[in-house]
C-alpha cells in the first residue's frame, strides 16, 4: 500500500477535489471576468496534469493491484460512514472513502487529466455564461476522476451519478439546436442503467461477509475475493443464476455508458448537440467509464459470469463494430460520423475485453486510451471547421487540403490513427485486440467477422477525406482561415502522444501489463 | 382516586402538548393587542414551539403510557414530534416571506392554526387508542380545512378548501366505520388489546380486510396516497404556498406516524421483535394493502406529475409519489424498513420545504407558479435557481444529496435477504428515473430554456433574510447527503414503539 502525499493530503484526493476547489474559485469570481475564469479553470487543469506527471514518476508498474490490497498505489482509506444496526438486521453499514490506483485505473487517470486540459483549452471558444460553464466543467472532471479511482462501490456509485448533472447542464445550456432533447436523453438513459447498478450494489453488500471482520462490505477489493461470499448467500455459489443476473444488471449499467448496441442511441444525439469541448470529454473520457466499470467491477467480482457471457459480449462487440461503422458511413454530418465511429471503436474495446486473454485485455485498455486521444483530436477538428463555417455537412466542403494545410495535416494524422495505420497508436491496440480474439477459440469466428470493421472503418474515413479535403473548393469557403495557435495547442499534445505511442507502445503497455496479467489470471482461474 | 393520580402523573408527561396549547392561547391574546403586520405573534409561536421541543427532549429516553392508555410516549413519537416542531418552525418563518400571506389581513391567525395542527399531529403520533386516533386525526384535519381556505377572497382557495372538506369528511367517515367494526369484533379500542384478541382468536379474513381497507382510507387520505389522493393537487394548487408546504410536510408526516403505528402495533402476534422483524399475526396480510397503495402512489404520482404545468401541482403529485416511497418502508415490517422510512421523512422535510420555499419566492416575484413562465429565470436569480436545482435533484434521489440516502436505505430495506421485495426495489428505482423527468422539467425551464428577452430582463433581487433561510435548508440537504451517519443513527434509535421489544 504505497502512499503519496502532497501537503499531507493524498495525491488522489488532490486529483479528485482540485477541480472542486477550482469550481469554488470560479464561482466566487464576478461574471464579467471571463478571461480570469478561463485562465483559472485551465490553470487548474494544468495543475492536474502536473500532479498526474508526478504520480507517473512515482508509479510502480511492477505492482499489479487489481484484487490485492498490497499492489494498490496512492491508497487513501478513511472511514466515511459507520452506522451500527443489530447484527441480525443488516449489521454494520460501513462505507469507506477508499481511493487507489493500479494498472487498470492509472492510465485512465492520465487520460482524464490530459483530455481535461485539452477540453479546457478547447472551451475558450465558449461565448455564453462562461462562469457557469467552467464551474460545471470542473465539477464534471471531479466526477470522472473520482469514478476512476474509487475502490468502494458506494463511493464509485456516488461519483458515477454526480457526473450526470454537470453533463446535463453542459449539453443542455451550451449545446446546439436539439440540446434539450439530447440532454434529458443522456440523463435518463444513464440513470436507467444505474438503477440496476444500485440494485446489484446492494445485493453485493448483503451477500458479502468480509472474511476478516465478518461484516457486509462495499469494498471492491474485498468483494473480488470469492471467500467473501458465504455459500448460503445470493452470490455464494459460483455460476449460479443470481451471479449471472447480477453480471447482466451491471453490464446494462455500464453498457449504456460505453455505449453498447442497443443502448447506444443517446450517444449520437449527445455528441451532435454538445459543444466541441464537451464532445471531446464525452468521447475522450466519459465512454471509458463504462468499459472501465466492466474491468474494475463486473469482471473481477463475477469472473464466472464473465466467462459465461464471453460469447454474447463478443457478439455485441461485433455488432457495435460493424453497425457503428455502417452508420458512420451513412452520415452527412461530420460530428455524427465521428459519434458513430466512436461506437464502432468502443466495440473493439469490448471485443478485447470479451476475449479474456492478456493480450486482448491489454489491447482493450490501450484502445480505451487511444480512442480517447484520437477521437478528441477528431472532435476538436470538427469544432475548428464548425467555428469557421458554421456547418458540419460533409457535402458542404471540398478541397480544404490546400486552403487549410495545417488543419489538413492534424486531421489526417487523427484519421489515419483512427483507421489503425501502423506507426500510430491505434494500430497497436487494435492488433492486440484482434490477436486476443483469435487466441480465444470460442470467439474466433466473431473476431474474424469483426475484423471486417477495419475495412468499413477505412472506407468511411477515406470517403470523408475525399469529401472534405480533396476535390474543388467551393467558392464560398475562400475566406476560411487555417487553424489558430490555441487550437493547435489543444490538439498537438494529443498528436504527439498518438505518434509516440505508435512507435514505442511499451511506454504505455508497461504501465498496465502486470495488472492485466493479474486480472486475467484471476478471471480464468 | 387511582384515576386522579394517573391523570396527575400523565400531565407531567404531557408538557410538550400543554406548552403548545399555552402558546396557542398566548398567540390568540397577542393577536388582539398587537398590530397585524408585526411579526411578534410568529415569534411567540416559534418560542412556544422551542419550549415544547425542550419538553420533548426531556422525554427522549422515556417509554410510558398516559391517560389510561390513550397516548404513549416512545422514541417513535418523540422523533415525529421533533419533525413536526422543526417543520412548523420553518413554515412559520415562511409565512413572514410569503406575499400571499402578508397581504391578507389575518396573517397572525395562521400562527395559531398552525399550532393547533401541530397539537393534533402530536396526538396523532402518540395515540394508541382508536378513539384517540380518530379525534387527533380530526383535530388535525379540521385545522387544515381552515388553513386551506383561509384566503377567502381567492376563489381557488375556497374551492380547494371545500374539496378538501368533502373528501376529508367522507374518508374519515369510512375510517370511523372501519374502526367501529374492529371495535365490535374485538371489544376494545386499545390497539394493544385488539392485537391480543386478534392473535388469540381466529378472525374471518374478509372481515379483517374490509376493516383494514376502511381504516387505511382514513390514514391514506392524510398521507395523500393513491387512491385517496384526489384532493391533493387541487388543494395544493389552491392554498397559499406556505400552507401547501405545511400540508405536504407536517400534515402528511403526521399521517405516516399514525398509519405506521396502527399497522405495526395492531396486527402483531407477539410484542417481541425477533431479528428486527415484527411478527405479524399469521393470516393477516396487511402488507398487501400497503403494497398496493404504495406502488399505486408512486406510479400515479410520478406519471401524472409529468404533465403538470403548475409548480405547486407538480409538487403535489410529487409528494404523492414520495409518500409511496415512504410506505415502502412500512411494507418491509421490520426495524430497518421503519428506520429507512424515518430517514426518508427527515430527508423529505429538508428537500421538500426547500422546494416550497423557492416556490414562495418565485410566486412572490412572478405572481404565478406556471412552470412555462419560468423560462430563463435561473439567469435572473442564479442562486435561487441553483438552490432549486439542488432540491429537485434531491427529490429525484441523485447522490450527494439527502434524497439519495433516503432512497438508498429504502432499497436496502426492501432488498434485505429474506424480505423478498427485490421486485419492489426495482419498481421504486425505476419510478425515481421517471420522476427525474419532471423534476428536471423545472430545472430545464429555469436554465436550459430562455425566454425571448431573457438577456434584457433585469436580475431579480431577494432580501438578505430569504438567502439565509434558503442556505439553512440547502446545507442539510447536501451535508446529510455526504455525511449521513447522524441522521441514520437518529432514525435507527427512533424506530422503537412503546410496548414492543
Amino acid at each position: 500500500m504505497a502512499e503519496l502525499k502532497i501537503l499531507g493530503i493524498g495525491v488522489l484526493s488532490w486529483m479528485v477535489f482540485l477541480p472542486v476547489l477550482g469550481m469554488i474559485i470560479v464561482l466566487a469570481l464576478p461574471k464579467s471576468q471571463t478571461k480570469a475564469i478561463k485562465y483559472i479553470a485551465t490553470g487548474f487543469m494544468v495543475l492536474l496534469m502536473l500532479i498526474s506527471v508526478y504520480m507517473l514518476a512515482n508509479f510502480d508498474s511492477s505492482k499489479a493491484g487489481v484484487n490485492s490490497l498490497e499492489g494498490l498505489q496512492f491508497v487513501e482509506k478513511v472511514t466515511w460512514i459507520d452506522v451500527d444496526f443489530p447484527a441480525a438486521m443488516i449489521g454494520k453499514i460501513h462505507i469507506e472513502y477508499f481511493l487507489g490506483a493500479d494498472g487498470l485505473s492509472f492510465p485512465m487517470v492520465l487520460l482524464t487529466a490530459l483530455i481535461g486540459f485539452v477540453g479546457a483549452v478547447a472551451s475558450f471558444s465558449v461565448k455564453k455564461n462562461e462562469k457557469g460553464y467552467y464551474a460545471m466543467y470542473l465539477f464534471l472532471i471531479t466526477g470522472m476522476m473520482g469514478t476512476f479511482v474509487a475502490l468502494d462501490f458506494f463511493l464509485f456509485f456516488v461519483f458515477w451519478e454526480i457526473m450526470l448533472f454537470p453533463m446535463y447542464f453542459l449539453i443542455g445550456i451550451w449545446g446546439g439546436e436539439r440540446r434539450l432533447y439530447a440532454a434529458i436523453k443522456f440523463f435518463l438513459y444513464t440513470l436507467f442503467g444505474s438503477v440496476f447498478m444500485l440494485i446489484v450494489m446492494i445485493a453485493l453488500f448483503f451477500s458479502s461477509k468480509d472474511p476478516q471482520t465478518g461484516l457486509h462490505t462495499f469494498n471492491l477489493i474485498t468483494l473480488m475475493n470469492p471467500q467473501t461470499f458465504p455459500p448460503e448467500s445470493f452470490f455464494g455459489v459460483l455460476g449460479n443464476t443470481w451471479r449471472l443476473l447480477a453480471f447482466a444488471g451491471l453490464f446494462i449499467g455500464f453498457a449504456i455508458k460505453v455505449p453498447v448496441f442497443p443502448f447506444h442511441t443517446w450517444l449520437p444525439d449527445a455528441h451532435v448537440e454538445a459543444p466541441t469541448a464537451i464532445s471531446v470529454i464525452l468521447a475522450g473520457v466519459l465512454l471509458k467509464l463504462g468499459t472501465y466499470g466492466l474491468i474494475r467491477i463486473s469482471f473481477p467480482i463475477f469472473p464466472d459470469a464473465a466467462r459465461y457471457f464471453m460469447y454474447p459480449m463478443a457478439i455485441l462487440a461485433a455488432i457495435n463494430i460493424i453497425y457503428g461503422a455502417l452508420c458512420a458511413m451513412a452520415q452527412k454530418d461530420f460530428k455524427k460520423l465521428i459519434a458513430y465511429s466512436s461506437i464502432s471503436h468502443m466495440g473493439y474495446v469490448l471485443l478485447g475485453m470479451a476475449s479474456l486473454t492478456t493480450i486482448g485485455m491489454n489491447g482493450a485498455i490501450f484502445q480505451m486510451f487511444n480512442h480517447g486521444t484520437i477521437t478528441a483530436v477528431m472532435f476538436l477538428m470538427v469544432g475548428v471547421i464548425y467555428d469557421r463555417a458554421h456547418t458540419r455537412g460533409l457535402y458542404d466542403f471540398g478541397g480544404l487540403a490546400n486552403k487549410m494545410p495545417k488543419y489538413f495535416a492534424v486531421t489526417m494524422i487523427a484519421f489515419f490513427a483512427s483507421i489503425g495505420l501502423p506507426g500510430l497508436s491505434a494500430f497497436i491496440s487494435e492488433s492486440f485486440i484482434f490477436l486476443g480474439g483469435f487466441n480465444n477459440e470460442m470467439i474466433r469466428i466473431v473476431t474474424i467477422v469483426s475484423a471486417t470493421g477495419i475495412i468499413l472503418n477505412a472506407a468511411y474515413i477515406l470517403w470523408t477525406v475525399q469529401r472534405v479535403f480533396l476535390g474543388e473548393l467551393p467558392s464560398k469557403w475562400d475566406g476560411l482561415n487555417d487553424i489558430s495557435g490555441r487550437e493547435l495547442l489543444s490538439s498537438v499534445p494529443l498528436i504527439v502522444i498518438i505518434i509516440v505511442l505508435g512507435i514505442y507502445p511499451s511506454l504505455f503497455i508497461n504501465l498496465m501489463s502486470n495488472s492485466v496479467t493479474q486480472l486475467i489470471s484471476f478471471i480464468m482461474k | 382516586m387511582n384515576n386522579f393520580t394517573e391523570i396527575i402523573k400523565s400531565i407531567n408527561s404531557f408538557l410538550p402538548e400543554i406548552s403548545v396549547i399555552i402558546t396557542l392561547l398566548l398567540c390568540l391574546i397577542a393577536d388582539l393587542i398587537i398590530r397585524k403586520k408585526s411579526p411578534v405573534v410568529t415569534i411567540i409561536a416559534i418560542a412556544g414551539l422551542l419550549v415544547s421541543a425542550y419538553f420533548v427532549y426531556m422525554q427522549s429516553a422515556i417509554q410510558e403510557s398516559l391517560f389510561s392508555g390513550m397516548l404513549v410516549i416512545d422514541p417513535f413519537a418523540v422523533f415525529f414530534k421533533y419533525l413536526f416542531i422543526l417543520s412548523s418552525i420553518i413554515i412559520l418563518i415562511f409565512f413572514e416571506f410569503s406575499n400571499e400571506i402578508k397581504e391578507s389581513t389575518h396573517k397572525n391567525e395562521y400562527s395559531y392554526l398552525i399550532l393547533s395542527l401541530v397539537l393534533g399531529s402530536f396526538l396523532m403520533a402518540s395515540s394508541v387508542n382508536l378513539l384517540m386516533m380518530y379525534l387527533s386525526l380530526e383535530l388535525a384535519s379540521l385545522t387544515s380545512y381552515i388553513l386551506a381556505g383561509y384566503t377567502k377572497s381567492e376563489k381557488k382557495s375556497s374551492e380547494s378548501s371545500m374539496k378538501y372538506l368533502i373528501y376529508g369528511a367522507a374518508s374519515s367517515g369510512i375510517m370511523l366505520y372501519g374502526m367501529s367494526l374492529l371495535y365490535g369484533f374485538t371489544g376494545s379500542l386499545d390497539i394493544y388489546e385488539i392485537s391480543r384478541y386478534l392473535s388469540n382468536n381466529p378472525t374471518p379474513n374478509a372481515f379483517i380486510y374490509i376493516t383494514m381497507i376502511m381504516i387505511a382510507a382514513g390514514f391514506g387520505y392524510k398521507t395523500s396516497s393513491v387512491p385517496f389522493h384526489f384532493w391533493t393537487p387541487d388543494v395544493y394548487e389552491g392554498s397559499p404556498t406556505p400552507v401547501t408546504a405545511f400540508l405536504a410536510v407536517t400534515s402528511s408526516a403526521a399521517g405516516f406516524s399514525i398509519i405506521t403505528r396502527f399497522f405495526l402495533t395492531t396486527f402483531l402476534g407477539s410484542t417481541q421483535i425477533v431479528d428486527g422483524a415484527f411478527s405479524i399475526i399469521a393470516g393477516i396480510h396487511w402488507q398487501d394493502i400497503i403494497i398496493v397503495i404504495s406502488v399505486a402512489s408512486m406510479i400515479v404520482g410520478n406519471f401524472v406529475a409529468i404533465w403538470q404545468k403548475s409548480l405547486k401541482r407538480l409538487l403535489g403529485y410529487s409528494s404523492i409519489a414520495q409518500g409511496g416511497y415512504m410506505l415502502a418502508g412500512l411494507v418491509v415490517a421490520d426495524k430497518i424498513g421503519l428506520t429507512a422510512m424515518l430517514i426518508y421523512l427527515s430527508a423529505y422535510l429538508f428537500m421538500n420545504l426547500g422546494a416550497f420555499f423557492v416556490t414562495i419566492l418565485i410566486v412572490n416575484k412572478l405572481g404565478t407558479d406556471d412552470i412555462e413562465k419560468m423560462k430563463g429565470l435561473g439567469y435572473r436569480m442564479p442562486f435561487i435557481g441553483v438552490a432549486m436545482s439542488v432540491f429537485m435533484l434531491a427529490l429525484s434521489g441523485i447522490p450527494a444529496t439527502v434524497g439519495f440516502i433516503g432512497k438508498f436505505y429504502l432499497v436496502t430495506a426492501l432488498m434485505k435477504p429474506g424480505a423478498g421485495f427485490l421486485w419492489f426495489a426495482i419498481v421504486l428505482m425505476l419510478n425515481s428515473v421517471v420522476s427525474l423527468f419532471f423534476y428536471l422539467k423545472v430545472v430545464k425551464n429555469m436554465f436550459l430554456e430562455r425566454a425571448e428577452n431573457t438577456d434584457e430582463l433585469p436580475g431579480i433581487k431577494f432580501s438578505f433574510q430569504s438567502y439565509i433561510v434558503l442556505i439553512l435548508l440547502l446545507i442539510p440537504t447536501i451535508f446529510f447527503g455526504l455525511y449521513f451517519g447522524p441522521i441514520v443513527k437518529l432514525a435507527e434509535s427512533s424506530a422503537v414503539f412503546f410496548g414492543i421489544k
